[in-house]
């Protein structure tokens, strides 16, 4: 069983304080980490390696500091790596993302593609549907747990609003995965070492035979117009008076309702 | 190599050609969502002010409620009634999604961001090769163009997303975030029978399994709520949050930071984590207002907040703020309530 992981990196969503000031984000002094859906993911792949056979390759598009992440995946098991990096990469939405991996990924084998459900700085859940529809692939979105693998066929539960259903496949898939499905192992001593010396192989433009013009900000159709904080309406409307009076006034309020 | 595919990517459509506002209309063994509702809301008043007609697009197994969506605002509605659409799978979904949009070029394109629309409308936007923007707030036309409105950073900003050049402009919006259109039954509309043709699907639902929360159901179809935060101090405090939710015919919401206490389940959480909620009114008592608890309740119609420190942040949403402690101002409140219930 050949198996993609697309992990990304991310800054840890907890840290981040807006300036207010500015309504940007202050990203100074915050840490990167992998995205946490994207754990489960790896765990996934690893646990299907371990039953069935096979390799499994983590991914990611990112700057060159996302090799951390890459490497911290070897450790936690996974076989090999790709970085897929480039300044043309740069700006891109989600179209363009997806793009830029279903190339990459069109260079690898696979019988399945794992990716988090989304990834907690965009929150969009775009990309995983994206890749597998570029890649002419069905994917399943919201798998909390994997019933039964096949070398033809898989098996699933999707999560929905109103409960789960139970959806088979055929293979190649692409799964999108929710923290639901399983406990992402820790990295083993043996894996950290492993991840130390390990080779990470680089992808870029031309490496995945992308256009400049079909990727990173050039590839992409929307535009971040600007970014805010919340705190744009100010009601604030106040009671006055004692407690006691601001409650009447609460009390008559409710009635006219 | 096991698949090897062609993926070209082609120049920006003339924008000019393409008109009307879509919503897709999601529906779950023939009753529709009630985010559908709320698209059919917000596409009619985007429509009037891009001068454009609205039209639903229905995919059921079932002969079904598609005169109602004309009573909702739609001018027409695009239905297909088809075997395959009695489960949800991706594939035959974004096919014949993607099929009618090619046809007929709308310019813009809404669906519900719910595990459903979340899945099968990426497809759609990338076999289009256009913008998609995921689980919009606030939908605004600006000199033609859409601007889309969304959470990102797990709430703590908002982000104006924008889709120039290419179309359509394609989002998906959060339940709860937008506000039904006015029903009537006076509305003329056009129901056109869409044909399934023939659609591949390679994956295929074996069972569905229901498991629906009822507190979670009535949180967002709830008139009246009463949310509590981490100023209750203990999970003891929610008793006195629920006896005033159920003085007033309401339920009992709360911020994150409840949950994460442990003081109460997680389906009872409001905000961009949890469920965004538009009542009538909504009491959030003891809750210091982070942005993500913001962004799921700032639209209900009346906020009351009961906070003992000025200076908290929710007391900017707030259209009656009271500055107290939770413990004595809730107390009289359900005392001065059931007074007056008597008299």
């Amino acid at each position: 069983m050949n198996i993609i992981v697309c992990i990304k990196q991310v800054p840890n969503t907890e840290e981040i304080k807006i300036d207010t000031e500015t309504n940007t984000l202050m990203r100074e002094g915050v840490s990167s980490i992998i995205n946490p859906y994207d754990l489960h993911s790896i765990e996934a792949a690893l646990q299907i390696r371990e039953k069935m056979g096979g390799t499994v390759i983590a991914i990611t598009m990112g700057p060159p500091q996302a090799e951390d992440a890459l490497r911290a995946a070897i450790s936690m098991g996974v076989d090999d790596v790709r970085l897929i990096s480039d300044r043309a990469f740069a700006g891109a939405d989600t179209l363009s993302t997806s793009y830029t991996l279903c190339k990459a990924i069109e260079k690898l084998r696979y019988d399945i593609i794992f990716c988090g459900k989304q990834a907690i700085d965009g929150d969009t859940a775009q990309v995983g549907p994206e890749v597998a529809e570029f890649l002419n692939i069905p994917h399943i979105a919201y798998v909390k747990k994997i019933d039964n693998i096949t070398t033809e066929s898989i098996k699933v539960h999707r999560l929905l609003d109103d409960g789960y259903d139970v959806v088979e496949s055929s293979l190649p898939v692409l799964l999108t995965v929710v923290r639901e499905l399983n406990l992402p192992r820790l990295p083993s001593l043996k894996g950290k070492m492993t991840a130390k010396k390990a080779v990470v192989v680089k992808m870029d433009l031309n490496a995945i035979g992308a256009e400049e013009k079909d990727v990173g900000l050039k590839g992409s159709p929307t535009k971040v117009k600007d970014i805010f904080s919340i705190k744009a309406k100010t009601d604030r409307r106040m009671l006055q008076g004692n407690i006691e009076e601001q409650v009447d006034i609460l009390v008559q309020e409710l009635f006219s309702q | 190599m096991r698949t090897v595919v062609k993926v070209e990517r082609c120049r920006p459509p003339d924008t000019s050609e393409y008109k009307g506002v879509w919503v897709f209309v999601e529906q779950r063994d023939g009753s529709i969502s009630s985010v559908a509702y709320e698209l059919l809301g917000a596409g009619r008043r985007l429509a009037n002010e891009l001068k454009t007609h609205l039209s639903a697009v229905l995919f059921s197994s079932t002969e079904d409620e598609a005169e109602e969506l004309i009573n909702w605002g739609a001018d027409k509605v695009y239905h297909c009634s088809s075997p395959i659409f009695k489960d949800f799978n991706d594939e035959p979904y974004s096919q014949l999604l993607f099929n009618l949009i090619e046809l007929h070029k709308p310019e813009v394109v809404l669906a519900g961001a719910t595990p459903i629309g979340r899945s099968f409308i990426p497809r759609v936007a990338a076999r289009l090769k256009t913008g998609l923007t995921a689980d919009c707030t606030t939908l605004e036309i600006d000199k033609g163009n859409l601007l889309q409105i969304k959470p990102a950073f797990g709430g703590n900003i908002m982000a104006t997303i924008l889709c120039p050049d290419h179309r359509p402009q394609i989002a998906t919006v959060r339940p709860g975030a937008m506000k039904r259109g006015e029903y009537s039954l006076d509305r003329k509309g056009e129901i056109i029978p869409v044909s399934a043709g023939n659609l591949a699907c390679r994956t295929r639902v074996v069972a569905t399994i229901k498991e629906v929360s009822k507190c979670m159901v009535n949180l967002q179809e709830a008139d009246v709520i009463v949310a509590g935060g981490r100023g209750l101090g203990d999970a003891k405090g929610f008793k006195i949050i629920e006896e005033l939710a159920r003085l007033l015919g309401g339920v009992v919401g709360a911020s994150r930071a409840a949950v994460d206490e442990g003081w109460i389940p997680y389906n009872r959480q409001v905000g961009q984590t949890g469920k965004t909620v538009c009542p009538k009114v909504y009491i959030a008592c003891g809750i210091s207002g982070a942005a993500q608890h913001l962004v799921g309740m700032q639209s209900s119609d009346i906020i009351i907040v009961i906070n003992k420190n000025p200076d908290a942040t929710i007391f900017d949403v707030a259209t009656h703020g009271i500055v107290g402690d939770v413990y004595k101002v809730v107390p009289l409140l359900i005392k001065k309530l059931k007074e007056a219930k008597v008299e």
